[in-house]
């Protein structure tokens, strides 16, 4: 078991519940529970001590409700008071430290990393992030909506769309035909080929063979344009609503969608497969960048960088809906050794898998012809149902992303907790640094791609 | 008269010309990623703006990073001089022209690593301490090739380059081989091409020239990659020496076939590999040395063993 969210929330009179998830991967569930720290109880015993998965979450909870850990062993600022960040600090005549960021060349996120190093080798990196920090989950209380939440981070708009309409459909009891599940499902695929796809180009520039990055360029357009064809965003942004999905896949776009992606996995694995056959290239990825399965473990990595470490979960199937079934999906494992050539491999099946599984939507589209794509404006009227509390997981492209909703006893939204799997993966790329030269940083950082926005709220 | 005109015609050759290699390099680059690319005369269009806007100064640096484009530039002309260029003979031909072309660019350099350092940026010290570095393993190989040529014919000048196939007789061919291999390494190193560096990254953390000249802007930025631009041309200079015979009457036209020819390959192979792992650097670097040791020791078969 694992930890997959960890928040508290404001329980009025000064006092604050503690709300604990804790993912059971094996068994398929989830287990939830709460304490309540009464009005002047400002700490308690730090639990990362004894489960160091904990220690992001318990940063996070005593920054929110300043209720201490205490003997937190990194109690440092997560999203605030940046400027006096504590910085860890080496010693010796041979160490010298390298600051990068908060902003950085190209047009990213802010984030500042600092590396302690000697010469070229890196001991130790730091990852200071809070600079994006704009109360996201406050605003999704007081005003929800998709596209608000699409915000939350650029490159995962279906997975967090998503997430948000299970929450909140579930919460309104309103019920989704057969045929918008489906279309969602494949928005989520194709979402994860295209950045994948994205990815593995930013890992062959990074390490200039331009071949790779001009091929995988190009595909990437042709999976981001389909996506347009089908919502009119190349992101997907508005494609999906609460109650469904607004836009409809009609035969003649299916068909045009099935040739590009033919076209698509030919380019993508042509090229993967020279690249992995590149000795320059195999000698860039290889043994870079790793995080060993026991580090994975511990640290609590989810999503592709996990499963590229050999640890076996994903959400898809941890916690499969009907449509796992129905269309037949199975799980497979993938044998990595954590570092960045793992992640590439993995990359790429997985864009292989995610067209597949987009064939069998479309194939299974055929049989739900005539449903409608959406339940229409009587979803405005439902009401929440009082004191619910929701939890959505939904295995994006980077790894899960848990959604987690609560209202009060008049059925309003009090509480909306995001936890984006980078706010696990950060730690990840910290650890894959070590002992790697200082020149591979952005190449590590590539092969994780982690969100900024997502990890700030 | 027509001495004048030839050294004018060397001298506007050489200025020109970097522009066009850059220009060719980026083409080649784009064609094998199937695109159409810029002109190739956009080097020159961003030289042009380039030099038209106004300088940002860090507050941190003192009068040296304003002094090292200039002097690492006046290097870099200056060393031009005694190298033979377009028409096969330097302009000033003296028996230490070796000596003098080697230090010119290590003058240069030696400055546009102080300046670096005068910023007082982590990223441009670590790359100075990178540049510093592979620098001192290419300067032996790069005397060792070039003495041993010369010791062929015992004519200390730039000149015996094209002489090699008459004075080393049996063992010119393998000579000339690897004394042009490992010249164009050195072209790759000191051009900081791929694999050794990659000129068209963003990344600070991996950048080995680029990322000493972050601070420079303006006209100083134009006139450091003019100048690297042109000590790619002086080694591709020597490499055109060594091959094209002494006395070839079309021995410009050959020249331009060889610089062109180095550039396509320069932006090929920019194409067809990954950049190497900084930490591998150095047995990139040492394969040049190697190619030294054996033009060394083929001249030695050649001096000692008759």
């Amino acid at each position: 078991m694992r930890p997959a969210a960890f928040f508290g929330k404001d329980w009025g009179r000064g006092q604050v519940k503690l709300f604990v998830v804790l993912a059971d991967d094996k068994n398929g569930n989830f287990y939830t529970t709460s304490s309540l720290f009464r009005a002047g109880i400002k700490s308690y015993e730090s639990i990362s001590r004894v489960v160091p998965s904990f220690y992001n979450f318990e940063r996070e909870f005593f920054e929110e409700f300043n209720i201490e850990p205490l003997n937190h062993p990194w109690l440092k600022p997560l999203r605030k008071n940046q400027d006096k960040y504590p910085f860890f600090k080496m010693e010796g005549d041979e160490i010298h430290e390298v600051a990068v960021g908060p902003i950085h060349a190209g047009i990213i996120e802010p984030g500042h990393f600092r590396f302690m190093c000697n010469g070229e080798n890196v001991y130790h990196l730091e990852i200071a992030l809070g600079y994006q920090h704009k109360g996201t989950e406050n605003l999704m209380t007081q005003t929800p909506s998709n596209q608000l939440i699409e915000s939350v981070a650029g490159d995962s708009v279906i997975a967090y769309s998503l997430a948000y309409s299970n929450v909140m459909e579930t919460m309104k009891g309103i019920s989704v035909s057969n045929k918008a599940q489906l279309i969602r499902k494949l928005a989520l695929e194709m979402e994860r080929a295209a950045i994948h796809i994205g990815d593995l180009g930013a890992i062959s520039g990074d390490i200039a063979y331009l071949m790779g990055a001009s091929v995988f360029g190009a595909t990437r357009t042709l999976v981001i344009n389909t996506m347009l064809e089908f919502s009119g965003s190349r992101f997907g942004r508005g494609f999906l609503t609460l109650g469904g999905v607004n836009f409809d896949i009609d035969e003649k776009k299916i068909e045009r969608a099935l040739k590009t992606l033919d076209k698509v996995e030919i380019d993508v694995s042509r090229m993967v497969k020279t690249m992995l056959k590149n000795s320059t290239v195999m000698s860039r990825l290889e043994k870079t960048g790793t995080v060993s399965y026991e580090r994975a473990k511990e640290i609590n990595l989810v999503g592709m960088a996990a499963r590229a470490a050999g640890l076996n979960i994903d959400s898809r199937y941890d916690y499969p809906d009907k449509w796992t079934k129905e269309l037949g999906l199975k799980k497979e494992k993938f044998d990595g050794a954590g570092d960045v050539n793992s992640r590439f491999r993995l990359r790429y099946e997985e864009i292989i898998d995610s067209i597949s599984i987009i064939r069998k939507i479309f194939d299974k589209l055929k049989e739900y012809k005539n449903e409608p794509v959406n339940s229409g404006y009587e979803v405005l009227n439902k009401e929440n149902s009082k004191d619910a509390f929701v939890i959505s997981v939904v295995e994006g492209w980077r790894g899960e992303v848990v959604h987690i909703g609560m209202s009060d006893n008049n059925g309003k939204l009090s509480r909306y907790k995001i936890k984006d799997p980078s706010f696990n993966n950060w730690y990840g790329l910290a650890l894959a640094v070590r002992n790697n030269g200082v020149s591979d940083f952005p190449l590590c950082n590539k092969s994780f791609n982690l969100s900024y926005s997502g990890c700030d709220l | 008269m027509v001495k004048g005109i030839i050294i004018l015609l060397n001298l506007i050759t050489f200025l020109f010309l970097p522009f066009l290699m850059t220009g060719i390099i980026r083409k080649t680059k784009a064609f094998w990623g199937g695109r159409y690319g810029a002109s190739i005369f956009q080097p020159l269009y961003d030289f042009i703006k380039l030099i038209k806007k106004d300088f940002v100064i860090s507050t941190t640096t003192s009068a040296i990073f304003r002094l090292a484009p200039l002097i690492s530039f006046a290097s870099v002309i200056t060393a031009a001089f005694f190298v033979p260029l377009i028409f096969g003979n330097a302009i000033i031909n003296i028996p230490a022209g070796l000596i003098v072309f080697a230090y010119l660019l290590a003058l240069g350099k030696f400055f546009s690593l102080l300046g670096a350092m005068d910023t007082g940026s982590s990223f441009e010290g670590m790359g100075a301490s990178r540049e510093a570095c592979f620098t001192s393993i290419v300067e032996p190989a790069f005397f060792i090739i070039m003495a041993s040529i010369m010791a062929l014919s015992g004519n200390y000048t730039f000149e015996s380059l094209s002489k090699i196939a008459e004075n080393a007789g049996s063992y010119g061919a393998l000579i000339i081989i690897f004394a042009v291999l490992a010249l164009f390494l050195m072209v790759l190193i000191e051009g900081c091409r791929v694999p050794v560096d990659d000129p068209a990254t963003h990344l600070e953390l991996t950048m080995i020239h680029e990322v000493m000249i972050l601070d420079n802007s303006g006209p100083e930025l134009a006139l450091i990659s003019w100048a690297s631009g042109m000590k790619m041309l002086l080694i591709i200079s020597l490499i055109a020496k060594i091959i094209i015979p002494d006395g070839n009457p079309l021995y410009a036209f050959y020249y331009l076939i060889i610089v062109f020819f180095t550039s396509v390959m320069i932006g090929t192979l920019e194409s067809s590999m990954a950049r190497i792992r900084m930490s591998h650097i150095f047995e990139f670097i040492f394969i040049m040395s190697s190619f030294a040791l054996i033009v060394m020791s083929l001249t030695a078969a050649k001096v000692f063993g008759g």
